[in-house]
């Protein structure tokens, strides 16, 4: 009896289940259910590339407003909207900024660190982030690589900083230096650039390296209030802090690194 | 230097990338429940009615989802505005939640109607409230509110002195009208401005005139992009010159269109966007775009952060915008090292018929949700009417380009005194802002506004889209001719379901035709689903009796 009950439990919940996702696809016109894994692998190596892929040389190379054509690998998802996936990828010889690439939320969810990635779409500049433009196509291929962070503290404030955007790089022995808030009160972090924000929106804080101060970012599309590095930098980062940070290297009028982890020392 | 505006804008670029996936399906189910529940006339709230006496004995607690561009001057105001309310009314106590896009306060607003926690004040656009208006008395309609003498606008019974309703400008009011009654009051009003570095429109040989004509900005845009023989352009030696970027190219288009006196949509909702004047326009606009004297803001970047580095010669943005154009500009967004020298000119949009200027109005409205509680309806609508006292309309129309929307606010001495004082300093009396609030002053009765139905927040979108899609496709040596826009206008059409718009406000009666395919599918198996219940529940119902 009690068996017979849970199958008809089962049976309502899945009807029920079924009509409400049966009226979903028919009110979205239709999903698109597929997984996307595609194309043929081009070895695990990370610089196997297929017929008529570039190198990231060839990709620095290229006009803007150029076809591009990559293969490489995932190393940060920012965010999904409307099947368009926003992702830091890199390969062995630099990195790249996918902005909005046509991706359903099946293959968005493949999209783990390190998965080799194919990337058709065109070269574009936005305010200083050389990108992948919007619309691009992407498919899964088979091979994984994370890049490990490159120190560029060494860099910072110079020209050659732009080399490395876009790519995991590494930040060591800063201080956190004072954000003037919303009411001109030194913090050692502030939300949105000039204070006006709450939680769950980006930070901004300081960092110097004795020569100069810089402002980085946590991107809250890509590290979020639940993350442990923007719990980090909202509960318990303070002015005079020694640290030691990892981020990508975003590019906005000039460097704007997005934070993805804090060390304090 | 400030990232500042990365997130404001670029994310309204990315769309609505914040929500999870399950809000995005609670708002796809919703935009397909709404719709049915108006069709079959479903009984949502009881519809408000004026009480008699209000009730002030008890305690009120009113939510108020706001915008700010991401300023913490307009936060600030916000917030005295509020504290200042309940000093008046120590029985209303208003939560504010703060935004910093008109998208995801539509998106949010649409998630919470269906579990019936919508705010009870909220800033929005008259294209979101029409959607809102397709469920059943969710939004409360504001004429008899407006009229009534004791808590109407200007009435006896008010704590403060707010305007009456000729106090509001006729025009902003107008626009606040769905279907056949009001549904929000404006709160702020700014139009497209056309930001010049006057001083390369004279370097190039041009001498500026009062009113810009679209001949005169492509003409000193194609000057502009001359170049020397080491690559640099010739205007302002650097590598970088885009002459002519718009910010906004849905206004871009709205606008160039009613200059024309070409079709966009009827006021009833039937879309004339597709036709051979926006033809015209985009090819017009490809060929510029071809040679490099055009691109927006989606495409390239900020126009300000070019014009402010000498990269553009014509930044088209809002009057809202105004505090980042310019050398001396209070806010700006590109390191100190790359600003540039030059003299701004602020002038309305370019024109077509210079004698007969049309230009958009936009900005914010304010609307009030019904609740079960008229008296809670009632403290909703004294919060929002205080938003429109001198003192808020002042204090937030000087943050920014804004006009005040009542002319009880714009006659006052008080804002007489701050447009008198242009120039003064670079902050508050921004020269640059001020200009840019009077081009609106001077021209509201030039301004006009879209029609407003359900979907017509898409077909704006659709129309830069198509601005969007030939300056892209240009640059990446694709050919614009009519088979192009043929399959451009296709193409659109479908992506922003044109095709499907019902036109009309608050749902109503009209005829939409046979229920497409995937209608029935739906209708259909809830159906069988509510069968398959029934069948089950009937059986189990028969089994209790037996045993």
């Amino acid at each position: 009896m009690t068996k017979l009950v849970q199958t008809r439990r089962s049976f309502l919940t899945t009807l029920v289940s079924g009509a409400s996702m049966l009226a979903l696809t028919a009110c979205g016109g239709g999903g698109n259910a597929s997984g996307g894994s595609s194309a043929a692998a081009a070895g695990d190596g990370t610089d196997a590339k297929s017929d008529g892929v570039m190198t990231y040389a060839e990709y620095v190379a290229a006009e803007v407003d150029a076809p591009v054509m990559l293969e490489c690998f995932v190393q940060a998802k920012q965010s999904w909207w409307e099947d368009k996936a926003s992702i830091y990828a890199a390969d062995a010889d630099g990195a790249y900024f996918i902005y909005n690439a046509a991706c359903d939320q099946a293959t968005y969810d493949k999209l783990v660190e390190g998965a080799k990635i194919s990337v058709k779409g065109y070269k574009a500049e936005w305010s200083g982030e050389v990108e992948v433009a919007e619309g691009a196509e992407l498919a899964l291929m088979d091979g994984s690589y994370i890049a490990e962070p490159v120190d560029v503290t060494d860099k910072l404030g110079t020209e050659g900083l732009i080399d490395f955007q876009n790519q995991k790089v590494a930040f060591t022995g800063l201080t956190i230096a004072a954000s003037k808030d919303a009411d001109g009160k030194e913090a050692p972090f502030i939300y949105n650039y000039d204070g006006s924000g709450a939680p769950g929106d980006d930070l901004y804080f300081n960092v110097s390296d004795g020569k100069a101060t810089y402002a980085f970012t946590v991107e809250s599309y890509l590290t979020g209030e639940d993350t442990d590095v923007y719990k980090l930098v909202s509960n318990d980062l303070k002015v005079g802090d020694t640290v030691d940070l990892e981020g990508f290297l975003y590019w906005y009028e000039g460097p704007n690194p997005h934070i993805t982890s804090v060390t304090v020392k | 230097m400030n990232t500042k505006k990365l997130k404001t804008t670029r994310n309204g670029r990315r769309g609505l990338s914040l929500l999870s996936a399950g809000i995005v399906a609670v708002v796809t189910a919703l935009a397909c429940i709404l719709p049915l529940t108006a069709c079959h006339g479903s009984k949502g709230a009881e519809a408000f009615a004026v009480p008699e006496q209000w009730d002030a004995s008890k305690d009120y607690e009113i939510t108020f989802w706001a915008k700010n561009d991401t300023n913490k001057t307009q936060t600030k105001i916000y917030e005295k505005a509020i504290s200042d309310f309940e000093a008046l009314y120590p029985n209303i106590h208003v939560k504010m939640k703060l935004y910093t896009d008109y998208g995801k306060i539509y998106n949010d607003v649409i998630t919470n109607i269906s579990t019936g926690t919508t705010p009870n004040v909220c800033i929005t656009y008259p294209d979101h409230i029409a959607t809102y208006l397709t469920g059943t008395n969710i939004v409360v309609p504001l004429d008899e509110l407006m009229a009534d003498a004791k808590y109407g606008l200007g009435g006896s019974e008010l704590a403060f002195d707010g305007p009456t309703t000729d106090e509001i400008v006729p025009q902003f009011l107008s626009e606040c009208v769905l279907g056949d009654a009001h549904y929000a009051l404006p709160y702020m009003r700014s139009t497209e401005i056309c930001y010049v570095n006057k001083t390369f429109v004279e370097k190039l040989g041009f001498e500026l005139p009062e009113v810009l004509t679209w001949d005169f900005i492509w003409e000193v845009s194609e000057a502009a992009t001359a170049k020397n023989a080491d690559g640099t352009y010739a205007v302002n030696g650097q590598k970088v010159m885009i002459p002519f970027i718009d910010k906004s190219t849905d206004n871009m288009m709205i606008q160039m269109l009613a200059q024309r006196g070409a079709g966009y949509s009827t006021e009833d909702g039937q879309i004339e966007l597709f036709n051979d004047d926006t033809r015209d326009i985009l090819k017009t606009i490809s060929g510029h775009a071809k040679t490099g004297a055009f691109s927006t803001f989606k495409i390239s970047g900020y126009p300000a952060n070019f014009l402010n580095a000498g990269q553009c010669v014509f930044a088209i943005d809002s009057s809202a915008g105004a505090t980042w154009m310019g050398t001396n500009a209070p806010l700006v967004d590109i390191a100190p090292d790359k600003l540039v020298q030059f003299e701004t000119a602020v002038r309305m949009v370019p024109q077509y018929d210079p004698a007969s200027p049309k230009m958009i109005s936009q900005g914010p409205s304010i609307c009030i949700f019904n609740k079960a509680d008229a008296d809670e309806v009632l403290a909703s609508w004294l919060f929002s009417q205080y938003l429109l006292t001198n003192d808020v309309q002042n204090a937030y129309a000087q943050t920014e380009g804004y006009a005040p929307v009542t002319s009880k606010a714009q006659d006052s001495p008080e804002y007489q005194e701050y447009l008198s004082r242009a120039g003064e300093d670079n902050n508050e009396h921004y020269q640059v802002k001020i200009d840019a609030t009077r081009v609106l002053l001077e021209n509201a009765p030039n301004t006009f506004i879209t029609p407003v139905f359900n979907g017509s927040a898409s077909l704006r979108d659709a129309s830069g889209q198509l601005i969007e899609s030939v300056t892209k496709s240009v640059r990446r040596k694709e050919t614009i001719d009519d088979a192009y826009l043929d399959q451009l206008f296709d193409d659109v059409m479908a992506l922003y379901h044109l095709d499907q718009l019902g036109g009309s406000v608050g749902g109503g009666t009209k005829d939409l035709g046979p229920l497409p395919r995937a209608s029935k599918i739906l209708i259909g198996v809830l159906i069988v689903a509510w069968i398959g219940i029934a069948a089950v529940a009937l059986h189990d119902e028969m089994e209790k009796r037996k045993s």
